[in-house]
């Protein structure tokens, strides 16, 4: 039976969240604002998990917090994955901080030194605490990799797991995958307070008493686990580069050369069933990357369209140059069933796609945009414009209350930028409005566009003062708006802003 | 004669209840109008039934006017400032989507221009929507005798507005309908003549 090492990053969400902090720093993730791990600098000053965010500053106002990003962890644990798959195949990830794999012993010449030539391997990826456990089975191996110490292997002998469980406390059945913290509690109240005691009691007892989960972390105290390590397959290597030689620098030459390189990424996806809906394209010249861009697909990328991100990357970058290395990165692959119509059709016409595709081929791809609705104040904050085939940013809700927000009918034309203005009373001297939010005079004529020509005002409302984002000094606004329509009927909605008046939209 | 002017293939594309009995949108047709508002009520037919939009030149467009009209934004493609090739962008457009509608730059377009654009309208089944002059379109639309609601000196907010839409083809006198555009509940609908309306207040009083 093939032996089992766990190889133990500690406080992995603290290594995957700490970038950009100094090295060294008390760093803190918190969930649900409490401490979820933390680092030995804070751990020293007296920060410990579980613990509410008031608390932890208080021990150690220096902390820096961080919220917990799953994500991210699981992202940044995938580059060790892929690094530890370098040295041998077949991990099986556990959790994020946690993975397990069959000892590849042989080949290095034993155990140790194969945990040895594992740690030096993840140190030079910059993981500098990760500890292995050899045993086994899987949770003696865990348990093993918990006791060793930072960058070093615990290597428990083959037969050796009762042994070694036996002194361990019960509170290690309490965390992790299957860990039962009232089993635990209640083991503790029966008086048995090692693995070994636990172990000790009869097989078909701890069955009748505890069911069959507690049967199962029975055999796991005995060193008797079973648990097989479901290795992940090796990711297929989908990246697509072509090497120029010569160097090319015009743009159809490039895009000529690559058609083959896109149709066989494509075609290499369709074999496994899958569609790439994100690509990154990296481009070089001179050996080093000068362009790089993600590209996202409203449906999926075809040859003919990574050709076209390629010319509009390349049109749009400054590129000294001659370009010597195209490389086509497949970000999000997507199995082509989700994709497939439906019996109706369905999705964007494909016609309709192709004819925006030439339209974008034409002014370029950040010209042609799909626009929403979004949150905001005023005409131009509620607009939301994304280029065509990229992925809407997060948008402000729009059915949330926008105190301040003008009531409709919406204005039909919303400049984009505000017209300058004027406002005069019936003296003609320019109207403003106070610090306390009282219009000086009432307005008698007004100019709403500098090339418009005096108008008198029919009738009008205002000011409708608002203090937006008075908490940030960058975006801070302090304006007043109005409603003010003049004699022949055009209604416009204008702002003042520092004493002076602008338009920001018209009800034509 | 009108019949050979819109081409054999003429067929009616759907048109804003709002508009019915006054002017039927046709493949093929070009429709001038000066007010945004008018563009998004003319956009709004088409869109509501199904067709992809599309809109070149202007960014000035209020989003949620077109939305709260029946434009369904999801369905439309906006190329704010195709810069000189605008002429170009809008005839690829016409070739995919139902309805285009298109801002001319401020020195206007030329007759051989929009000539060889209606030809290709024509031929790909689609309308095109004007904002600002255009020569020799179906129909120009402009908006006369506004009157808003809801706004005094000093009090209140813009809520509802009565317009007339005055529709003029060729030479031929204007038709006109009173509209409520829109009205108090934000719906685009006819209202009633002015005279009516005054009478029934007179009655109301009396």
């Amino acid at each position: 039976m093939p032996r089992i090492l766990v190889l133990w990053a500690p406080d992995w969400p603290i290594v995957a969240g700490s970038e950009g902090v100094r090295a060294g720093a008390p760093v803190a993730v918190l969930a649900g604002g409490q401490v979820l791990a933390c680092s030995q600098a804070a751990r020293v000053e007296g920060v410990r998990r579980g613990m509410r965010r008031r608390d932890a500053q208080s021990r150690c106002p220096e902390l820096v917090l961080r919220e917990h990003r799953p994500d991210a962890d699981a992202r940044a644990f995938e580059e060790v994955l892929v690094a530890i798959e370098q040295v041998a195949p077949g991990v099986a990830p556990l959790r994020p901080g946690l993975c397990a794999l069959h000892v590849p012993s042989r080949f290095y010449g034993g155990e140790v030194e194969a945990g040895a030539v594992l740690a030096e391997h993840l140190v030079r990826l910059g993981v500098w605490d990760v500890r292995l456990g050899v045993a086994d089975d899987l949770f003696t191996a865990q348990q093993a990799a918990r006791q060793a110490s930072a960058q070093d292997s615990l290597v428990v002998p083959p037969g050796g797991s009762p042994a070694f469980l036996r002194e361990l406390p019960v509170d290690v059945l309490d965390t992790g995958q299957g860990g039962d913290p009232e089993l635990v509690s209640l083991l503790r109240r029966m008086g048995l307070r090692t693995l070994g005691a636990f172990a000790a009691l009869s097989a078909a007892d701890v069955h009748t008493r505890f069911g069959t989960h507690g049967a199962l972390l029975h055999r796991l105290a005995g060193g008797a686990g079973t648990q097989p390590v479901s290795r992940r397959r090796v990711p297929p290597e989908l990246t697509a580069a072509l090497a120029l030689e010569p160097p090319l620098d015009r743009v159809d030459q490039i895009a000529f050369s690559l058609r083959t390189t896109a149709e066989r990424l494509v075609a290499d996806l369709a074999v496994r069933g899958a569609v790439c809906t994100t690509v990154r394209i990296e481009i070089d010249a001179d050996g080093q990357t000068v362009a790089l861009r993600r590209w996202m697909h409203p449906r999926w990328f075809a040859a003919p369209d990574l050709l076209d991100r390629v010319r509009w990357q390349l049109q749009a970058a400054v590129i000294g140059a001659p370009v010597d290395a195209v490389r086509f990165v497949p970000e999000v692959i997507e199995p082509v069933g989700d994709h497939a119509e439906d019996l109706w059709g369905g999705g964007i016409d494909e016609r309709v796609e192709r004819g925006i595709a030439r339209v974008q081929g034409i002014v370029g791809h950040e010209a042609v945009v799909q626009a929403r609705v979004q949150g905001g104040r005023s005409g131009r904050d509620r607009h939301l414009l994304v280029p065509w085939g990229d992925q809407p940013v997060a948008a402000r809700a729009a059915e949330q209350p926008w105190p301040g927000v003008i009531p409709p009918p919406a204005p039909a034309t919303v400049f984009e930028q505000p017209q300058e203005a004027w406002v005069v009373g019936a003296e003609g001297l320019p109207v403003g409005v106070t610090g306390r939010g009282l219009v000086t005079g009432e307005p008698s004529r007004f100019r709403p566009v500098p090339d418009a020509g005096w108008l008198p005002v029919a009738s009008w409302a205002g000011p409708w003062p608002v203090d937006e984002r008075w908490w940030d000094v960058a975006s801070a606004r302090r304006i007043a708006r109005f409603q003010v329509v003049g004699v022949d009927g055009s209604a416009w909605l204008m702002i003042v802003e520092d004493g002076r008046w602008h338009t920001e939209a018209r009800y034509d | 004669m009108r019949q050979l002017e819109g081409g054999p293939g003429a067929r009616p594309v759907a048109t804003h209840p709002a508009l019915s009995g006054l002017l039927q949108l046709q493949t093929g047709g070009t429709y001038a109008t000066d007010a945004a508002s008018l563009l998004g009520l003319l956009l709004a037919g088409p869109s509501a039934g199904g067709a992809w939009c599309g809109v070149v030149g202007t960014a000035r467009l209020g989003l949620e006017a077109l939305a709260s009209a029946g434009v369904r934004l999801d369905r439309c493609v906006l190329v704010p400032d195709p810069k000189e090739s605008w002429l170009e962008v809008t005839a690829a457009l016409t070739d995919v989507l139902g309805v285009v509608a298109v801002a001319p730059p401020a020195n206007g377009v030329g007759e051989r221009d929009a000539s060889r654009l209606a030809a290709r309208l024509r031929d790909r089944g689609a309308v095109l929507l004007t904002l600002g002059a255009w020569p020799r379109a179906e129909a120009r639309l402009r908006l006369a005798e506004t009157e808003w609601i809801g706004l005094g000196r000093g009090h209140g907010h813009l809520q509802a507005r009565r317009v007339t839409v005055q529709v003029h083809r060729g030479t031929a006198p204007a038709r006109s309908r009173r509209l409520w555009f829109p009205d108090l509940d934000q719906q685009i609908r006819p209202a009633a003549e002015r005279r009516a309306e005054v009478s029934r207040h007179l009655r109301s009083v009396g």
